[in-house]
């Protein structure tokens, strides 16, 4: 037994380093990639090479004869057993759900799409072996743009046409909103398509031991993968055991059941071998789902104080090919989302999900979330311009006042908790806001060729995804509870079992956390495990921000359970009254007498010898828990960004950038510091550097990261963090904090860039804000005359560029890490 | 990284590494730090039949004073120039514009006569050999040659080394008194490519500018010389605006590509503004 610290400090709130970085930085663990099984066998996929064609042959057998082939097979190889790729949201009853064959049989519909495999001794010779394969297309008409592929007469997609759904939601008075407010505003924004691009690339090995499978994957969703991989394969989920191993980041990328798992399973049943599939790079930018891909057609009435008065929503979503697990929720998670913050009177939600020849689009980082976020948090500003208004007036006054929570928005969610005036105030501080308008104004003044912008977000976000009787009432196919279990080990050690699947979030280390503070061991003596069905056979798994909300909350719950257990048999072990103990976190004391008591070590060891146990008690303290959410859980914050434009090349640097996060009460600091900063560089990747491209004739452009730009820290700021606490309403306070960095930071990013040319009287940029575009936009707004003010200034040389970097130090003073 | 399939040879001496590139025919290609041929390779976009390793040959490596000039090896990586004295003295702008490739991984593996024979011209360093006036040496089974580097870019990713001969050093005239310079690059990360990027080399006599070389990177097929500016700057006052209007002939004569970094006349603005800022830098004004 660990004897305890003689001051200890409390777990909550502790920035602790994580527990599992040091096998994961140092190589020592196992990615599905590292598994080797005797005479595993490994698959390449020949892909479409067009957007859109009907398959006229496939011929696979001159590959068979290939150095080191065992097999080859096309899709009609499998078209008995493989089932069609599944789509847990039917978000209306008249949605259009294609068939989805994981390997395509008749068409394909988007470059990328598997069209054959082979199977050899090694990935050398599986790739070379692909060219022997010999495929027959007829070319389709590709189906790129979604404002096109609505209107009548467009090629199809799918037989069935090209909207998937049309989901409308309204409440309140619009109408009147409409016609009464003296301000009406109308904007078109495009959320581009995005690429997650996790640091693992995803992989799959799959075992058929006699009937009784194994599949490794690289994926946040090892328990919802299960029960889809027996539904589609017919393969008994009693006989299907699904491990992620550790798991490289998802980003929601590996939320998702994919063609490639499912054609592994069916390769080994056929073969009686272990298969391996490891995705190049190029091949996964083209097949791994992509995220965002929208047009939104926004309109506000407005008071002329800048009270809202109503929105009005209308979104074209591009789908891609097919519907994936959960590709027609993920825009309507933008329904919540569009009034953000604010009050209003009249609110209209309408989203059309349309078919497109490309890769498949589904959640990731935010999913539904940024896209709305973005769009209310530009348009409040372009309010605000239009008003002449500080940005920060025109929040405020439509804004839901401290005081005014819990509150039910027009979009019928229960806001529990939050302070957008505090976290406000504090980010307002951190940023210096007024000596940089200060600046900004003097720069504008001189016609400084380097111009300073400001960009504001006060964003919220709906986390901890989900009361699963508000998924049922979205027709969602699954629950949104989550699962725990401890097991209290003979020494006194404790292992924790979770169903929420991290793949670098820091579960096991937030769980000790969690345990430890509950249950009084020491957080060393705490192991925690998950992402194996056959070790955790419960489980909703991680994404959306849920799992410290929810999988936290069911740990809390199995703590307490341990703790109910073990009160009889201390009571025995004391020879006192269950009624007369007390319970201090790792021991029961007799009242009135401390120092007679029992360690919840001892009772653990008490219970493996239960040679003396009262009457009745069972001999375990173990307990399981599984925790249903009643609300979402609502973090909040508010962002700010200072961007200086060099106005001759379009450049854009980030000069600072504050984030004061409100995400309830923290566990880990430095976990939650982590998180938004990950996710402060995905946000800011969406703004100004990331956008998957393809052609005209629907080939992905962006197949490399030489093409597609994902920022490295040399391209970010160093940034300034601040918390804010309006605690969750649970007993563990904590609302979720993975998503909140990439919600807030878009927006941010964007309104700075626009505020530092709104003299120019640019109103938009279009996403990512490259060099070239904003350089177009500034031309065009001069209509390309006169010589620039940047270029009648040039000869002045100024010296505004080397400007005055704030050092980016965390505002941590609340996490208890700043010394 | 799953390649085509290949043989690999890796010599000791240049001798031996000519041999191997004589008896593959074409087939064959140089890798020493593999940093630009590897993406082609996993990519499949080269599908070569022999790598010859030329990472044991130490006699390509090293950096040496012959006098008026800088003879470099060209197995030299990044790193080594970043960080060489003589470099840093006689040669500043390669080590400015070096210290600029990609990443300090990249950097501790690439190397200049790879960066160089790769012909890239998005890359950064053929440009600026192009500026410096630099020259160079490839041995093959007839011997030695010279060739200018205005004569050994002839196309895209295509030098004018014949396939059995291997690049075996750079020579860099020395810098003299006077000389300033200045690698400008415009790249929308720190580890893309440039979109476009400006070396410039000048020299001031008093308050004028005496003389001037501007290489150009990503501004065509081949790296090439902004001659047009080169002879405005002339005598021109060493001032923001008299350099910025010789600079307004930066582009003239070149065909930039348009990709998704930028279309070819974003790319012609851009290396009119950045000659302007190279030139002030580089005059030191």
């Amino acid at each position: 037994v660990t004897a305890t610290e003689e001051a200890p400090v409390a777990e909550l709130g502790r920035a602790r380093l994580r527990k599992e970085d040091e096998r994961l930085i140092t190589g020592q663990t196992n990615w599905t990639d590292n598994i080797r099984l005797p005479g595993m066998l490994h698959v390449a996929f020949l892909r479409s090479p067009f957007a859109h064609a009907r398959i006229r042959s496939v011929d696979v057998s001159a590959a068979r004869n290939e150095p080191g082939v065992i097999a080859a097979y096309a899709g009609a190889d499998f078209a008995d057993e493989q089932g069609s790729l599944p789509c847990a949201w039917p978000v209306t009853p008249d949605i259009i759900i294609p068939d989805h064959p994981p390997m395509a049989t008749e068409e394909v519909r988007y470059v990328g799409e598997a069209v054959a495999c082979v199977v050899a001794r090694d990935r050398y010779a599986a790739a070379d072996a692909l060219n022997a394969i010999e495929i027959d297309y007829d070319p389709l008409p590709p189906v790129l743009d979604i404002r096109e592929a609505i209107k009548d007469g467009s090629p199809k997609v799918h037989e069935a046409g090209n909207q998937s759904f049309d989901f409308l939601f309204q409440q309140g008075d619009l109408d009147s909103a409409f016609t009464d407010a003296p301000v009406i505003m109308e904007r078109t924004y495009r959320q581009q398509r995005l690429i997650p691009a996790a640091m693992e690339p995803r992989a799959v090995v799959a075992s058929d031991v006699g009937g009784e499978f194994t599949l490794w994957s690289a994926t946040q969703i090892p328990h919802v993968l299960r029960v889809m991989l027996a539904l589609v394969t017919g393969i008994g989920e009693q006989n299907l055991r699904v491990i992620a191993p550790d798991v490289g980041g998802g980003f929601g990328s590996k939320l998702q059941v994919t063609a490639e798992e499912v054609l592994a399973l069916l390769i080994t049943r056929k073969l009686g071998r272990p298969v391996k599939w490891t995705e190049s790079r190029s091949e996964g930018n083209m097949t791994v789902h992509h995220g965002r891909d929208q047009w939104q057609y926004i309109k506000v009435a407005a008071d002329n104080d800048g009270r809202i008065r109503g929105l009005d929503v209308d979104l074209l979503a591009d789908m891609g090919a097919y519907l994936m697990l959960v590709t027609p929720g993920v825009p309507l998670l933008g329904a919540f989302m569009f009034p953000g913050i604010y009050k209003m009177d009249g609110y209209s939600f309408r989203c059309r999900g349309v078919f497109t020849t490309k890769m498949p689009t589904d959640a990731y980082r935010g999913a539904g979330r940024p896209e709305a976020t973005f769009a209310i948090e530009r348009i409040m500003d372009e309010l605000a311009d239009q008003l002449g208004l500080d940005p920060f007036e025109v929040r405020e006054r439509n804004w839901i006042k401290h005081e005014e929570f819990p509150f039910t928005t027009i979009a019928g969610l229960t806001y529990d908790s939050g302070n957008y005036e505090a976290a406000t105030a504090k980010a307002k501080e951190l940023f210096g806001y007024d000596e940089l308008r200060a600046e900004q104004e003097r720069r504008r003044a001189s016609g400084d060729p380097v111009q300073l912008g400001i960009g504001v977000s006060t964003f919220t976000e709906m986390c901890g995804l989900a009361p699963s009787r508000v998924l049922g009432s979205l027709a969602y196919g699954a629950g949104g509870w989550e699962h725990a279990s401890i097991r209290m080990l003979p020494t006194g050690k404790v292992e924790v079992v979770t169903g929420a699947s991290a793949h670098g979030q820091g579960h096991e280390t937030a769980w000790s956390q969690i345990v430890a503070d509950r249950l009084g061991v020491p957080f060393e003596d705490i192991r925690v495990l998950h992402g194996d069905t056959q070790v955790s056979p419960k489980g909703m798994d991680t994404y959306g921000s849920r799992s410290l909300a929810v999988g936290g909350m069911a740990l809390v719950s199995a703590c307490g359970k341990v703790i109910d257990k073990a009160k009889p048999i201390a009571a025995g072990m004391l020879e006192v009254s269950a009624d007369d103990l007390e319970w201090t976190p790792g021991r029961f004391t007799v009242k009135g007498d401390p120092d007679k008591g029992v360690s919840i070590a001892e009772i653990a060891l008490a219970t493996f010898a239960a040679h003396a146990l009262p009457d009745g008690v069972e001999p375990n303290i173990d307990a399981d828990a599984t925790y249903d959410p009643e609300n979402f859980s609502f973090p909040h914050g508010t962002h700010l960004c200072a961007t200086e434009i060099d106005t001759e090349t379009g450049f854009v640097k980030i000069r600072s950038y504050v984030a004061v996060d409100d995400v309830g009460k923290v566990v880990n600091p430095l976990i939650v510091e982590g998180q938004v900063h990950g996710g402060l560089a995905q946000g800011i990747a969406q703004a100004l550097y990331e956008e998957a491209v393809y052609d005209d004739d629907g080939n992905l452009v962006t197949t490399t990261l030489a093409d597609y730009l994902v920022p490295a820290a040399s391209d970010l700021p160093s940034y300034v963090t601040g918390r804010t606490e309006s605690p969750a309403d649970t007993a563990l306070g904590a609302k979720g904090v993975g998503e909140a960095g990439t919600i807030a930071s878009t927006p941010a990013v964007v309104n700075s860039i626009v505020d530092a040319l709104r003299p120019f009287g640019i109103h938009d940029i279009t996403m990512p804000c490259t060099p070239e575009r904003v350089w177009r936009a500034i031309q065009d707004a001069r209509g390309g005359e006169q010589a620039s003010a940047a270029e009648q200034h040039e000869a002045r040389q100024s010296d505004q560029t080397q400007g005055n970097s704030p050092a980016g130090i965390g505002d941590i003073d609340q996490s208890g890490s700043a010394s | 990284m799953i390649p085509g399939k290949f043989d690999y040879v890796r010599p000791d001496t240049v001798d031996d590494a000519v041999r191997a590139l004589a008896d593959a025919g074409d087939e064959a290609k140089i890798i020493a730090g593999g940093q630009s041929l590897l993406p082609l390779l996993r990519l499949r976009l080269a599908y070569p039949e022999v790598l010859v390793d030329v990472g044991a040959i130490d006699e390509l490596r090293g950096v040496w004073d012959s006098g008026d000039a800088l003879v470099i090896g060209a197995r030299t990586t990044h790193y080594q120039l970043v960080h060489d004295p003589l470099i840093a003295e006689h040669a500043g702008l390669l080590a400015q514009a070096t210290s600029t490739v990609a990443d300090p991984a990249v950097r501790h593996r690439g190397t200049l006569g790879g960066a160089l024979a790769h012909a890239d011209p998005a890359g950064d360093l053929p440009a600026v050999i192009l500026a410096l006036d630099g020259t160079l040496i490839a041995r093959g089974p007839g011997g030695e040659r010279e060739i200018a580097a205005s004569d050994f870019f002839v196309d895209y990713l295509t030098s004018s080394l014949e396939p059995d001969e291997i690049l075996t050093a750079i020579r860099i005239p020395k810098l003299g008194a006077g000389w300033g310079y200045r690698y400008e690059k415009f790249h929308r990360t720190a580890q893309s490519w440039a979109t476009v990027a400006v070396a410039a080399l000048v020299r001031r006599d008093n308050g004028s500018v005496a003389e001037a070389r501007i290489g150009l990177t990503n501004m065509g097929t081949v790296p090439v010389r902004a001659t047009a500016a080169e002879q405005a700057v002339r005598g021109v006052a060493a001032s923001r605006a008299a350099l910025n209007e010789a600079a307004a002939q930066a582009d003239e004569g070149t065909q930039p590509p348009g990709d998704l970094h930028g279309a070819p006349d974003y790319r012609r603005h851009l290396a009119r503004v950045l000659t302007g800022r190279a030139l002030a830098a580089a005059a030191g004004v």
